[in-house]
């Protein structure tokens, strides 16, 4: 072993208090951040995935109706123009199936689906709710939302007069599978339909209100012949939706709204608690790196008669800058492995703990080999920072003063 | 390094203290002497005459104010502080009053120090070399003893051994006996004797002991600073 590895060492082992002391520091202060990431991190994902459990990453809609003039002005006449906001019809994107084809080859899209979205009407004895009806392609329609695993009763199988229902919708109209609904459109169209399934996408809005169609029998309804309202996506990268809509809307000269602007607040949410996290992270950066620190100063002056003597043999200063920083790199890497392996602890013991009443995990944490990397990595960068003042300090002693005791 | 030339040469060495713009004091006034091979010396005088202070400077622990310090035909004011621990390294041996042995670790280690520090790792020969300088201060018992677990007289034995392990032509020595009982001081100085006679170690020691001055080659007597008696027996 080099000299400096084995003074090191031996002058840790030595001051077993110390370096037990220092070492639960740094073991604390890794699995809190640990603990902490994995808890952010898996809180976050559970929330997204709720999120995005019931909506498409992005959605091209046509766009907006915008006010035309009357009344054109001509030369020698003044026109004073009241400007009143165009009222917005249900329509449908012009030429929707050379713009899907032109989205399904954007790499970041992962799906595409054509949707008829509009509201109506549901009957049921003396029930009468409102809802929302959803013409979908069913194929298409699942690679967005999987609506099939989240089927509580009866199957996801629509067309031929055939529907399926929210929990909340069907319990507000009393309705089960196999019992019929007479539906009426916006357009005043009406309809008869079977409840072919009920689901649950855990979203209240989405469970109280949707109906979910096939699509020609959504166009019927909304008098859409051949016509759609939306195009909805799925993307790659979730966080990438909000680019790859603009991208969207540039060349397509569509509205195109990604998840992330419609779910603006709880992006807002969720990046304030990230600044948390950061926030908490750093205070515990710098309290394990002072408290190395602090142990280190210590030690240089705890040992200084012994540096002067190591000095006088023969040692090189920068054995000695040597010595202390491997100290500091040494107790942040013990600290990090063992902190590592009990915040992972920590983090597993709480999702048995935090559960649903039905004994499933309120959220899963997310452990993963890089954030053990990371906080490895940044708790033995920081012992080694921690380091460099002592290390300086005992490597710049004076032999004679160190060896008088000065 | 000159063969001819005397072991250690020390010319018009003047050592001050104090800080810029305060009063200095001299602790060390011009000191010339030289040092042949294969001497013991005792350097004596009071408390505060600059033994210590000359010591230092020899040893390249400290730099002087003004003078020289030529080692083995060396001007060490010319080098930088990197040669100068090289030099000390395989030049000089130290041996303190308090024996200031590493406590963290053994015997055997401590010996093997100044051949760790310069080589990085203590080549087999030197392991062999540090055992057998132990056993010839009589402590082949107690190789892996850490240093707090032996006696002071045997912990001043060790820090003899780790003087001369790398076999230095010059060892210096501050007060080696200076916490030691007079059995324990006769063994010391009988060792620092024989690698004197056997292996014509020149030894440089700083004593405040009459009886261990007088039974060394030369005495240089030190007062204010400056050398007042260079006497050889």
């Amino acid at each position: 072993m080099s000299f400096a590895w084995f003074v090191a060492l031996r002058y840790l082992r030595d001051a077993r208090g110390q370096t037990t002391l220092i070492l639960a520091a740094v073991t604390v202060g890794v699995s809190v951040i640990v603990f902490l990431s994995a808890l952010i991190n898996g809180l976050q994902a559970s929330l997204i995935a709720a999120t995005l459990g019931s909506q498409p990453h992005v959605t091209l809609r046509p766009p907006r109706e915008a006010p035309r003039p009357v009344v054109a002005a001509t030369p020698g006449h003044v026109i004073a123009r009241s400007v009143q906001p165009a009222s917005q019809r249900l329509r449908s994107i012009d030429q929707w199936p050379r713009v899907m084809d032109d989205a399904a080859r954007d790499p970041s899209v992962t799906a595409v689906s054509p949707v008829v979205t509009g509201s109506g009407v549901v009957t049921r004895l003396d029930a009468h709710v409102p809802v929302v009806v959803r013409g979908v392609e069913p194929d298409r329609f699942i690679a967005i939302i999987d609506l099939p695993s989240r089927m509580i009763e009866g199957q996801f199988a629509i067309g031929a007069g055939r529907v399926v229902i929210g929990r909340d919708l069907a319990e507000d109209l009393g309705a089960a599978v196999g019992d019929r609904l007479r539906i009426t459109s916006t357009e005043d169209v009406t309809d008869i339909v079977t409840i072919a399934g009920v689901f649950a996408l855990g979203n209240e809005g989405v469970d109280g209100s949707w109906i979910v169609t096939s699509l020609p029998h959504a166009q019927a309804l909304f008098a859409l012949p051949g016509g759609v309202t939306a195009i909805e996506m799925k993307v790659t990268d979730v966080f990438d939706a909000a680019g790859v809509a603009d991208d969207l809307a540039r060349r397509t000269g569509l509205t195109a709204d990604s998840w992330m602007t419609v779910n603006a607040s709880l992006l807002s949410g969720l990046a304030a608690q990230a600044s948390s996290k950061t926030m908490i992270q750093s205070f515990v950066v710098l309290t394990v790196a002072l408290g190395i620190a602090s142990v280190l100063i210590v030690s240089v002056v705890q040992k200084s008669r012994e540096i002067g003597i190591l000095r006088a043999v023969g040692t090189p200063a920068h054995h000695i800058l040597l010595v202390f920083l491997i100290q500091g790199g040494v107790l942040g890497l013990t600290g990090s492995i063992i902190g590592s392996g009990l915040g992972m602890a920590f983090a597993k013991a709480f999702e048995t703990v935090a559960v649903n009443p039905d004994g499933t995990p309120r959220f899963l944490v997310q452990v993963n080999a890089l954030l053990l990397v990371q906080s490895t990595l940044l708790a033995t960068g920081v012992g080694l920072l921690s380091a460099i003042i002592p290390a300086r300090r005992a490597s710049r002693l004076d032999p004679a003063t160190a060896i008088r005791g000065g | 390094m000159a063969a001819d030339a005397p072991l250690l040469r020390v010319e018009r060495l003047t050592r001050d203290y104090g800080r810029p713009g305060q009063p200095v004091t001299r602790a060390l006034a011009e000191v010339d002497f030289v040092l042949a091979r294969g001497e013991l010396t005792a350097l004596v005088g009071p408390s505060g005459s600059g033994k210590s202070t000359l010591l230092n400077l020899v040893g390249l622990l400290d730099r002087p104010t003004s003078g020289r310090v030529l080692l083995d035909g060396c001007d060490t004011t010319t080098l930088d502080e990197r040669a100068l621990t090289q030099l000390r390294g395989r030049t000089l041996g130290f041996i303190f009053q308090f024996h200031h042995l590493l406590p963290a670790f053994t015997a055997l280690e401590n010996v093997l120090l100044p051949a760790w520090a310069d080589e990085g790792r203590p080549s087999s020969e030197a392991r062999v070399h540090a055992a057998a300088m132990l056993e010839a201060v009589g402590l082949g018992d107690r190789l892996h003893s850490r240093a707090t677990e032996l006696s002071g007289g045997q912990q001043q034995r060790v820090a003899i051994a780790r003087a001369l392990a790398r076999r230095p032509p010059l060892v210096l020595a501050d007060e080696p006996t200076g916490n030691l009982d007079t059995a324990s001081s006769d063994g010391v100085f009988e060792l620092m004797r024989r690698f004197n006679s056997e292996q014509h170690t020149t030894f440089l020691v700083v004593t405040h002991d009459a009886r261990i001055a007088d039974r060394c080659d030369r005495i240089i007597e030190i007062v204010d600073g400056r050398i007042r008696v260079d006497r050889r027996r």
